[in-house]
């Protein structure tokens, strides 16, 4: 397949051209570092401005709502809290003598022993009750009112970035890259097998989104994030006297409580697939598209084949 | 003679005071809080915009009233003063009504049964973070401020209690710093902010707030003062407490917790 944008590219010269980890930490999984690449702009000032903003943003709601999850470390479903039967929760257990021994995670009827970060945990040298562990949580110590002040003045950012974003994304169709259509649905299952082998698309497959990818992101930036936020704010009293449409949507305000939660978590792991991939089809090439734009596409193998 | 233990449990608690200021600086920093805590001026304003300013809280059915409803915070104030009022069944109890009113009023328990009341079952929200459902009976506090008319410069309604906090004010007198809340007037006199009297169709009981307790359905259950002897309306309420207008925001919670 031509490539007729800019001319072919000699790649990273001697030592690292050479070696096969540092093949892969360009270029990803069964990359060829001394093969030409075709330079090609990526993401634009804009996506990636809102990229890196979304994710610290995302790191100070993650650990502030961990924090403000241990105040009281357990979730329900409907209106309110039937505290002798909670869909989860995290709690310690305690010897004669008071002091805290053990942490449990209690899942529907199944209890975890997760001593050392869920339900107890080392603070200060000390085994203390607490939801998640101090690392994980800002600030690190018990301190609810400091963990609802960083979540909400972050929410605020967290909104504004998106609704930018989401601005952006319509107003230079940004949304076409992003958005599925029927033929990235089609070509699914093959994408998948494809995934697994770890044979990432290349040519010009490699300047537009796949179908994985659009699903995911697609799914991240216009599901989980207004989910994560109407959850969020069905857990304000005022909000819900203003929009009974709210806690009706998530079946009450407790449930909007565990939703948000389950989104929260639902971000962890797709950073997790996220990093993952970054790493699997090239950790400095994917890095460098998302700081300077620059991404390099390796060309299409079958074309010449 | 000097006492080498003593001297190593000071070191060990100035390394360890080092330790803690070493880990959670950012959130201590005057600068960022004071960044931060200009997202709940945002939110209010927001907030404020978008609701009615007599949008009502949901009010459910008796079959959704919680079979235990949580008492958090104080559930049996230790003073002399109040177990008196406990054994009496509250029957002196009284209600001040004072500061920027052009009629002051003392309401006893009795007064305020005998005014028209309003019953509503509705969603308590605590800032930890669960909720219960209950009935509560009581005088729209709107009521009792029009009887005490207030003048036109009073912008906060003050509650003062009768549950004794820690020395918040750090002069080194325990118990004499009482729990305390405020609202602005226009959450004051939204129609199911009560002063109420009933739980569930019985008298107050102790741990709820006995006799008399704040409901303000639009915000969270730190708001809802309980135990409540007298209602101050004021300007500014800068020189109550640690001036951040409650005994909770005091401790860095936000006054605004309509959210």
């Amino acid at each position: 397949m031509a490539v007729t944008e800019a001319p072919p590219e000699p790649a990273q010269k001697g030592f690292l051209a050479s070696s096969r980890l540092a093949g892969f930490i360009l270029y990803g999984a069964g990359a060829k570092p001394g093969e030409p690449r075709i330079p090609f702009y990526r993401h634009t000032i804009f996506v990636r401005i809102a990229h890196w903003l979304n994710a610290g943003i995302l790191l100070v709601m993650l650990m502030s709502g961990l924090q403000i999850f241990n105040a009281h470390p357990a979730l329900y479903w409907g209106p309110q809290s039937n505290f002798t039967h909670p869909l989860l929760s995290l709690f310690a257990m305690q010897n004669n003598a008071g002091q805290v021994v053990s942490g449990v995670t209690q899942i529907g009827p199944w209890h975890f022993d997760t001593t050392g970060v869920l339900g107890a945990s080392r603070l200060d040298g000390f085994m203390v009750a607490r939801g998640f562990p101090a690392w994980a949580t800002l600030p690190g110590p018990q301190w609810l009112a400091m963990g609802r002040v960083w979540h909400f003045f972050f929410a605020w950012l967290f909104v504004i970035n998106g609704v930018l974003f989401a601005i952006y994304a319509f107003a230079r169709g940004h949304i076409r890259d992003l958005a599925p259509n029927a033929h990235d649905l089609r070509n699914l299952p093959h994408e998948i097998v494809e995934h697994l082998k770890l044979q990432f698309p290349k040519g010009d497959a490699a300047k537009r989104y796949n179908a994985l990818q659009k699903l995911a992101y697609f799914t991240v930036i216009f599901v989980l994030g207004p989910l994560v936020v109407l959850t969020g704010l069905t857990m304000s009293p005022t909000m819900d006297a203003a929009f009974p449409f709210l806690p009706w949507l998530f079946d009450g305000r407790q449930s909007a409580r565990t939703i948000h939660f389950i989104c929260a978590f639902s971000f962890v792991g797709f950073f997790v697939v996220h990093i993952l991939m970054v790493v699997l089809s090239g950790t400095w090439n994917n890095l460098r598209s998302m700081i300077t734009g620059r991404y390099e596409i390796e060309r299409d193998g079958g074309a010449h084949a | 003679m000097p006492d080498r233990r003593n001297l190593l449990r000071g070191a060990a608690a100035a390394a360890g005071a080092l330790t803690l200021s070493a880990c959670k600086p950012v959130s201590q920093t005057q600068w960022v809080q004071n960044v931060l805590y200009t997202a709940e001026g945002l939110t209010r304003r927001a907030q404020r915009l978008f609701v009615g300013r007599h949008a009502l809280a949901r009010e459910y059915s008796k079959a959704d009233i919680a079979p235990v409803f949580r008492a958090n915070g104080t559930i049996n104030p230790p003073t002399d003063d109040y177990q008196q009022h406990v054994k009496e069944g509250f029957a002196y109890w009284e209600v001040k009504v004072d500061g920027l009113v052009e009629h002051p009023l003392t309401l006893t328990l009795a007064d305020l049964r005998k005014l028209p009341s309003r019953t509503q079952i509705t969603r308590h929200d605590c800032v930890e973070g669960w909720s219960c459902i209950g009935e509560w009976t009581g005088v729209p506090l709107r009521t009792v401020l029009a009887m005490a008319k207030p003048k036109t410069n009073a912008r906060y309604c003050v509650f003062h209690c009768a549950d004794p906090m820690s020395d918040t004010d750090n002069d080194g007198v325990a118990d004499d710093d009482f729990y305390y809340e405020s609202l602005d007037l226009l959450e004051a006199t939204h129609p199911q902010t009560l002063l109420a009297y009933d739980l569930n169709g019985k008298p107050l009981p102790v741990p709820y707030g006995a006799p008399v307790r704040l409901r303000a359905e639009r915000q969270l259950g730190y708001k809802m003062a309980k135990y409540v002897e007298r209602l101050e309306l004021l300007e500014s309420f800068a020189h109550i407490g640690g001036g951040k207008g409650g005994y909770w925001e005091d401790q860095g919670y936000n006054w605004y917790a309509g959210i």
